[in-house]
């Protein structure tokens, strides 16, 4: 890959003081030194360090132990956060991914109207998601959304509102986030599709493999760079999901579908009670990075790739 | 396709990607109306549906009147098309006691999203560059921590920062604001910018540098020229981002007169008291909606293959 | 005495104001029709007087808008006035000296005199120094009945609880939801509040909340009032809405007999042009125990280091508290005035209850006065987890509710 060889290439050049080396792009980087360690890693470790303290309306050094994590730990809305956001987080993942390739491998089929399609699918990107929880909320309301648009046709026992029902309320969010995000991982997915040499396709058909096989077993490990971007970008969206519940449930019914952004949110400003908000908010940033630390040391460090 | 050549300006761009530019890949339907194509349509078409349904609710409900509203279901088109509520979600709601509607904070949005835009991509650019073509030690631990960094809910920062601009002495100006943007806008632009550029051929590197060539004019002269649909791809998630965002707006500005456009949609949208009138909440999210929409409408071809181009070769 | 306090509020507005004009920025949370209209009034009496208000506005309610106040305190770029909710919320910032001192001004006008309850003044005070403004008083212990409901179902409209409770059933019947609930945790536990302070009465719901007994919660008293809360649960199936006005809305419209909320209900019912006795009735203390909790806003004016901006704060400050001002903004509130020295314009058979039982002194500290918000929230979750699961049995919250109260400071 460039970036292994240029290193080495300059490393082979004039050789002046260690420090000194690739300097223009030293201080090229330094904005991203500083946002990576004054901002992220500084506001995570003032984050941490007032975890441990009994803060309340305003950041205060006094100290608490790990009284706001026997808290955290023995609050039943922690626990069903939590367990929410696993649900939410794996369907979401896993159906983003899905619907996304579908949807980007219907599009490379050299069909009419592509276009509009995409665009179509990749709108809802533009809206907040204060917006797309108002608006599913609406549609999805039992008095004059979908359920009583079905009741209208005939159906008079369709019952859909899972807005009202603590069971399966999170595919109601489910629903929302789908239709906010899919468009953009279906983007990035097409774009892969794109990247596909022609060639594999022709080869595959001599061989005689099928389309779907040929997907699973070719193109898919092809386009793991894809995927990886993907998941980041899913990822990420899922830990932070707060906005969407606020504006669509609310958390409920009752604290049905509380995920731990919104929980961190309403200790640190609704119960004035910032430390119990650090504390979970570590918790989360700890699963976060023992997740993502092996992860991105395989992607981004410590090896060639190319 | 008709505007590859928008993209294809550059020689360069086409060694980078040129299956990218070809269009369609997957394998050729065999016939027009054969049940395979009847399956790619009915499927594209009743996903779409589902896609388009909320906006044409947006839109069916922000041309109704509210009597309409309360008595009809919301997928009915208007009776009798109404812009009132589009006139009252732009010019005349109230926010607290001003009643100019959105109009209030439309400038103030562009005046924060212009300048966050092109120190954002400027930085994410250069950052994308210096880690796929002039790795330094440690360039990866900086770029780990800002990966991470992509999962920190942003509320749990509110605080940090605030002190943060304090000790500066930015807060509540502009330029506060504008490095907020551009530090939480950093991390997934640095990855797309990397990616991007770590897909361009090393000949054309090695040859800029025997030519003497020195780290920014191979990014001036060379790299940038042809990296334009990753820098649309970036315009585009970072317009959205800054148009959309409310909490930093309204936190990091301490001026209600420069507050953006998104305080008044929120002001206008969850005001709790009161019959809540749908019609102006739809038109106010559509009118707020407006400039990403517009950007997205022109620029769609430009975005997918600059992803293309960004995300694929990794 | 009150000749004089007018006499020395209008000479203190017409001073500062002749001296100075200054430019205030005021941050609230106050967006809606009525709510905003009630802002205009202190805005127009402020800029009358040769000022500026600059309105700061943030729609959301508290928990939106204050993070954005403290924001701005810890930033050093404070407004000069914010609303608060009075009573603990506003602790901290006082005691970290962030809060401006205005005992001269309650001295200078006498609030002690004129504050009833004086309840109120008091959780503006802390360390018998006064930080805060309480505008208006809203109360919690009110029960909404629709006329037209009953007549439908063919009984009387309810004059207390128990009565309400038997012929929960005749309405049932006639097609109608006997309880109006909205689906957030805030109307669900202050609800609870209201039904315990009615029916397990004053002392035992002072042990609760002010002494924080949680051995009076495993008590008899409370025990019929979480065993009712659970029968209310019921009452409410049937009607899935979130907000507290769609709730409302509902028992305008007729679909529900009754919802259990503070006084702010009664603008929906003006607003939907509903006149009190003919078409909803009201039972403060649920026709129990007639008390009311004397919640409300208070506004805060942060330190600032600028002389000229505290002098204009503290002209403010006397302002929000001068009779004109209290009768404008609280009939634009729908809210009572903290001085009963004047008259709202309109008063309605409701309001006029509130009045009275004002005027008589059958008050209570609210909430926000005596719970930490800390404690508020975990009951919240607590009564919206119970309110929204039928598994969950009165005893089980009953437990809970205790162990939140024992912890609680």
């Amino acid at each position: 890959m460039a970036s292994i060889d240029t290193d080495a290439r300059s490393r082979a050049g004039r050789r002046p003081n260690r420090l000194f080396k690739n300097m223009n792009a030293k201080l090229a980087s330094l904005p991203m030194m500083f946002t990576a360690l004054v901002v992220f890693l500084g506001g995570t470790i003032w984050t941490i360090t007032y975890s441990f303290t009994s803060s309340g309306l305003l950041p205060r050094l006094e100290w608490a132990g790990l009284e706001q994590y026997a808290r955290l730990w023995s609050s039943r809305k922690w626990l069903v956060s939590i367990e929410n956001l696993a649900i939410y987080g794996f369907l979401s993942l896993i159906l983003t991914l899905v619907i996304a390739f579908i949807l980007a491998a219907l599009l490379d089929r050299k069909i009419r109207g592509e276009d509009t399609f995409r665009t179509i699918f990749l709108y809802p990107f533009a809206l907040s998601f204060i917006v797309t929880g108002l608006v599913w909320q609406w549609i999805l309301n039992p008095q004059f959304g979908v359920q009583d648009v079905v009741r209208d046709l005939g159906w008079t026992n369709f019952n859909f509102d899972p807005l009202n029902n603590p069971e399966i309320v999170l595919y109601g969010l489910l629903i929302a986030g789908l239709w906010q995000g899919t468009g953009l991982i279906m983007c990035i997915m097409l774009a892969g599709l794109r990247g596909i040499d022609e060639d594999i396709w022709k080869a595959t058909r001599v061989d005689g493999i099928g389309t779907v096989k040929t997907y699973l077993v070719v193109i898919i490990p092809m386009m793991r760079p894809v995927f990886v971007t993907s998941l980041v970008l899913i990822g990420s969206g899922i830990v932070k999901l707060y906005d969407l519940v606020v504006a669509q449930t609310s958390g409920g019914p009752g604290i049905s579908s509380e995920v731990p952004a919104k929980y961190v949110m309403t200790s640190m400003f609704g119960g004035q009670n910032l430390g119990q908000g650090f504390a979970a908010s570590t918790m989360m940033m700890l699963s976060v990075i023992i997740i993502l630390i092996p992860w991105a040391y395989l992607e981004f460090g410590g090896r060639k790739r190319g | 396709m008709a505007d590859v050549g928008i993209l294809a300006t550059t020689k360069a761009a086409e060694q980078i990607a040129p299956r990218t530019l070809d269009g369609p890949s997957g394998p050729r339907p065999k016939r027009r109306f054969s049940r395979a194509n009847i399956i790619v349509y009915g499927t594209l078409f009743i996903v779409a549906v589902y896609y388009a349904l909320p906006l044409y609710v947006m839109i069916v409900t922000s041309l109704k009147g509210m009597p309409e509203i309360q008595m009809g279901n919301i997928f009915a088109p208007p009776i009798e098309v109404t812009f009132e509520p589009w006139v009252k979600a732009w010019s005349e709601a109230c926010t607290g006691i001003n009643c100019d509607g959105l109009s209030r904070g439309f400038w103030n949005s562009v005046n924060i999203l212009i300048p966050s835009l092109i120190v954002s991509i400027a930085v994410a650019s250069i950052n994308g560059y210096a880690l796929s073509m002039w790795k330094f030690k440690g360039s990866e631990v900086f770029f780990s921590i800002l990966m991470i960094g992509a999962f920190i809910p942003y509320q749990v920062m509110l605080y940090p920062i605030v002190i943060m601009l304090r000790e500066a002495g930015l807060y509540g100006s502009l330029s506060g604001l504008v490095l907020v943007h551009v530090a939480f806008g950093m991390p997934i632009n640095t990855l797309l910018f990397r990616n991007y550029f770590a897909a361009i051929p090393e000949e054309l590197f090695k040859a800029a540098r025997v030519d003497g060539a020195g780290f920014w004019a191979i990014f001036f002269r060379i790299i940038m020229p042809m990296s334009l649909p990753i820098f649309v791809v970036a315009l585009i998630i970072q317009v959205t981002g800054i148009w959309n965002d409310f909490l930093f707006g309204v936190t990091y500005i301490s001026s209600p007169d420069r507050y953006p456009m998104t305080v008044q949609l929120n002001n206008i949208v969850n005001s709790v008291q009161g019959v809540k009138e749908y019609n102006v909440n739809m038109a106010a999210t559509l009118l707020t909606g407006l400039v990403p929409l517009t950007i997205y409408f022109i620029s769609g071809k430009l975005f997918v293959r600059g992803i293309a181009a960004g995300a694929v070769k990794g | 005495m009150k000749l004089t306090t007018k006499l020395l509020a209008a000479t203190a507005i017409c001073g500062a104001g002749a001296a100075s004009a200054t430019e205030l920025e005021v941050m609230h949370w106050w967006t809606s029709g009525g709510e905003a209209n009630a802002v205009s009034k202190f805005a127009e009496a402020w800029n009358a007087a040769g000022n500026t208000w600059v309105d700061g506005a943030i729609a959301g309610g508290g928990d939106t808008a204050r993070p954005i106040m403290v924001s701005r305190i810890i930033g050093g770029d404070p407004p000069a006035a914010f609303q608060f909710n009075h009573g603990r919320q506003a602790e901290e910032l006082v005691e970290a000296g962030m809060i401006l001192d205005i005992t001269d001004v309650s001295e200078q006008e006498g609030w002690a005199d004129i504050i009833t309850p004086s309840s109120l003044l008091d959780s503006c005070t802390y360390d018998g120094r006064v930080f805060c403004v309480p505008v208006n008083i809203h109360s919690w212990q009110w029960m909404w009945l629709s006329n037209g409901a009953y007549e439908a179902a063919g009984v009387d409209v309810p004059t207390t609880w128990t009565e309400y409770v038997e012929t929960a059933d005749a309405v049932r019947e006639a097609g109608i939801v006997p309880l109006a609930m909205g689906g957030q945790s805030w109307q669900q536990n202050g609800s609870f509040g209201v039904m315990a302070l009615a029916l397990a009465g004053q002392d035992a719901w002072l042990a609760v909340n002010q002494d924080k007994d949680s051995e009076v919660v495993m008590g008899p008293e409370y025990t019929r009032v979480f065993e009712a809360f659970g029968a209310a649960r019921e009452l409410s199936d049937g009607l899935n809405v979130q907000d507290w006005n769609q709730a409302t809305a509902a028992v305008i419209n007729d679909t529900a007999a009754a919802q259990i909320m503070g006084d702010w209900a009664q603008g929906e019912f003006a607003l939907a042009g509903e006149v009190a006795g003919e078409d909803y009735s009201c039972l403060p203390g649920l026709g129990e125990v007639a008390l009311l909790d004397t919640g409300g806003d208070a506004f805060f004016f942060p330190v600032t280091g600028d002389p000229e901006i505290e002098a204009a704060q503290k002209e403010l400050a006397a302002l929000m508290l001068s009779p004109e001002v209290q009768v404008s903004f609280n009939s634009a509130k729908g809210s009572l005035p903290v001085r009963p020295d004047v008259d709202l314009t309109t008063v309605n058979e409701c309001t006029q209850k509130g009045l009275d039982l004002l005027a008589e002194g059958s008050t209570v500290p609210s909430g926000n006065q005596l719970l930490s918000p800390d404690t508020t929230t975990q009951l919240n979750d607590l009564m919206t987890e119970f309110w929204e699961s039928p598994s969950m049995t009165p005893a089980e919250v009953q437990e809970q509710y205790a162990a939140i109260i024992a912890d609680a400071d």
